[in-house]
């Protein structure tokens, strides 16, 4: 156990927290907005990589310039989602929306290993391909690339929300969507962008890892959980919160995979899970 | 001061109207008459999933339906109940009877530990933890040499039916009549509950823990007995069903579809209403079976598609399930004011 392995696996924690942190911040946008938990985030996951893959496999299209074809369908599913299922559930009671979200959950994966077969998949040869060697710790192309690409993300969503006329319309909303609406701003077309946005970021995040990453139809249960850790980690509904929730949770299933064993790195985020929300329930940057 | 409040709302035990009473009343003859009419073993098995679903289902009515704590890891204590009774079983050669009580007492426990941390917190909160559970308890089980990790416990055989290791080959009768016991057992209990000072505290705890709490029902505790009772309800199915199947493996009994159907059928059926799952499990396990009769043989990916899109469709059309069409005065009689 040597310090280059440690800081090895702190880079690889380091990258895949990136990506984490962008997949958690889609669904943190969506919680704020309408206090819906998206439980169907992991097979939206999973339809932005089928995205890619397909986007190769038919035309040709490498997965690095297909993801703006990626992001706009993901987006289009997210208005579609909530054209078709989330507006009739909004003042529904919280048990009734988590049904409903898990229901679409179903459907979604269920259909894809009907259409597409539960095999597993990947892009050959991709554009991105290789590693670069820094110092002693070995960095994959793919991986730096996704990871690069899903933090400019991140700070793009970030100044968008805050920065933006329609960032700051979807912030009033979250606040409070009655006195938001008093003020002009229609809060159904709010929550349609704020599901756009929110599959969206997915679309990036799913888009870049179809680059190095099995595809297959269960894919997206994993990163969905560890997204819901990083939302609940850094607080419903808080964006920022996500990065750091998202960093954390990629050290510890490195670093815990590394030091004690490889096959329960679930466990590791589970344990601290529990310990950040018993001891700070609404997470580390939360408003609730 | 806090009891009397409590009596105060809660309803005479039998209050129930009496067409009803012998309605059941008929029923419950008939499904024991049932099997003496000489139906074939797939209609037997038939029974059999739905006593055991609706069990299971009943469940998670308990702690969802009526304290409003939403569990997507339940099929965590039907596996702890399946693996009690075959661990306990292969190794000891205790019988099924005593260590069906283990697995109810190990789900306790573990229903209390996760429920201390965990209940303290909000709806969505414990919903995530106990995804989590459910697939860590998944994970750790798939790794555990002890219990056969991957390829699970082959339940040793007897060489003829035997009712003291609750294995018969020859026919599905006994099993049957098993079945049918937990489930009666079950729904009497939960009927009981739900009409106790207990299941109303539950459902003040649910639908206002802030206005429960000011009547000095302590919320956090109550949510903690309703998990416990729960589990200690889906325990005994699990055990129930290894002993059905003889082969047990994590990805089987710990499978997220347990979960998944559970919430189904309660869903469906009318969540927070003690007959809801049996409603629920006696469309649903039938739709499911022939299903996997006539369209399965590539997996289980067709009755999902269905599960899910009734699930929507149930969540915005009839959030009160499909108990919502019977209108509540004929279960109920109606208050005498």
């Amino acid at each position: 156990m040597t310090s280059e392995i440690i800081l090895q696996a702190i880079v690889t924690g380091l990258m895949m927290g990136l990506i984490y942190a962008l997949i958690a911040a889609g669904l943190s946008l969506i919680f704020g907005l309408m206090e819906i938990v998206n439980f169907a985030h992991g097979e939206h996951l999973m339809l932005s990589m089928f995205s890619s893959f397909w986007l190769w496999s038919l035309f040709g299209l490498d997965p690095l310039f297909s993801i703006p074809i990626t992001i706009i369908l993901l987006a289009f599913c997210g208005i579609l989602t909530h054209y078709f299922l989330i507006r009739y559930i909004l003042k529904a009671k919280m048990l009734i929306q988590i049904c409903a979200t898990f229901g679409l959950s179903i459907f979604i994966r269920s259909i894809a290993q009907l259409l597409w077969t539960p095999d597993f998949r990947n892009v050959d040869k991709p554009l991105l391909e290789g590693r670069i060697e820094i110092g002693s710790v070995f960095i994959g192309q793919p991986q730096f690339y996704a990871s690069l690409v899903c933090l400019l993300a991140f700070i793009g969503l970030y100044l968008f929300v805050t920065k933006t006329e329609t960032g700051l319309a979807l912030q009033a909303t979250a606040q409070d969507r009655h006195a938001a609406e008093v003020l002009g701003i229609p809060s159904n077309k709010m929550f349609a962008i704020g599901w756009a946005i929110g599959l969206g970021c997915v679309g990036v995040a799913g888009g870049m890892m179809a680059n190095y990453f099995f595809i297959f139809t269960d894919v997206g249960i994993n990163f969905a959980l560890f997204a819901f850790v990083a939302v609940a980690l850094g607080g419903f509904g808080s964006i920022i919160g996500c990065l750091y929730a998202g960093i954390i949770i990629g050290l510890v299933e490195s670093l815990g995979g590394l030091l004690i064993d490889p096959s329960f790195k679930l466990l590791y985020v589970f344990v601290i899970y529990l310990l950040v929300v018993i001891y700070k329930p609404q997470g580390l940057f939360g408003r609730y | 001061m806090e009891s009397k409040l409590i009596t105060a709302k809660s309803e005479p035990l039998w209050n129930t109207n009496n067409k009803v009473i012998s309605i059941v009343c008929a029923l419950i003859v008939l499904l024991f008459a049932l099997p003496l009419f000489g139906l074939n073993s797939f209609y037997l098995h038939l029974f059999i999933m739905i006593f055991m679903h609706a069990v299971m289902a009943q469940s998670w009515n308990v702690i969802a339906g009526f304290s409003g704590q939403i569990s997507l890891g339940h099929g965590a204590f039907f596996g702890i109940g399946a693996y009690a009774t075959s661990f306990f079983y292969m190794q000891y050669g205790i019988t099924p009877w005593i260590s069906i009580f283990f697995g109810m007492f190990i789900s306790a426990i573990f229903a209390v530990l996760i429920g201390i941390p965990m209940l303290r917190l909000s709806g969505h909160y414990f919903a995530i933890a106990t995804l989590l559970i459910g697939i860590s308890f998944q994970v750790v089980f798939q790794r555990w040499d002890l219990v056969g990790a991957a390829s699970g416990l082959w339940v040793t055989m007897t060489p003829e039916d035997s009712w003291i290791a609750l294995q018969f080959h020859s026919s599905k009768i006994p099993y049957y009549y098993v079945f049918l016991i937990f489930f009666l057992i079950t729904f009497f209990a939960v009927w009981l509950l739900s009409r106790s000072k207990l299941g109303y505290r539950l459902r003040a705890v649910r639908d206002d823990p802030q206005a429960a709490l000011s009547l000095c029902i302590n919320v956090s505790n109550y949510k903690i007995i309703a998990y416990v009772i729960s589990a200690m309800i889906m325990a005994p199915m699990g055990s129930l069903f290894a002993q059905y199947i003889l082969i047990i493996d994590p990805d089987r009994v710990f499978n997220i579809e347990i979960s998944i159907i559970v919430l189904l059928i309660t869903v469906l059926g009318g969540i927070g209403n003690v007959w809801g799952p049996i409603i629920g499990a006696s469309i649903l396990i039938p739709i499911s079976e022939y299903s996997r009769i006539y369209l399965g043989g590539t997996g289980g990916a067709i009755d999902l598609i269905f599960y899910g899109l009734i699930l929507m469709i149930i969540c915005i059309f009839k959030p009160n399930g499909l108990i919502s069409f019977i209108p509540k005065d004929i279960l109920e009689r109606k208050k005498q004011r």
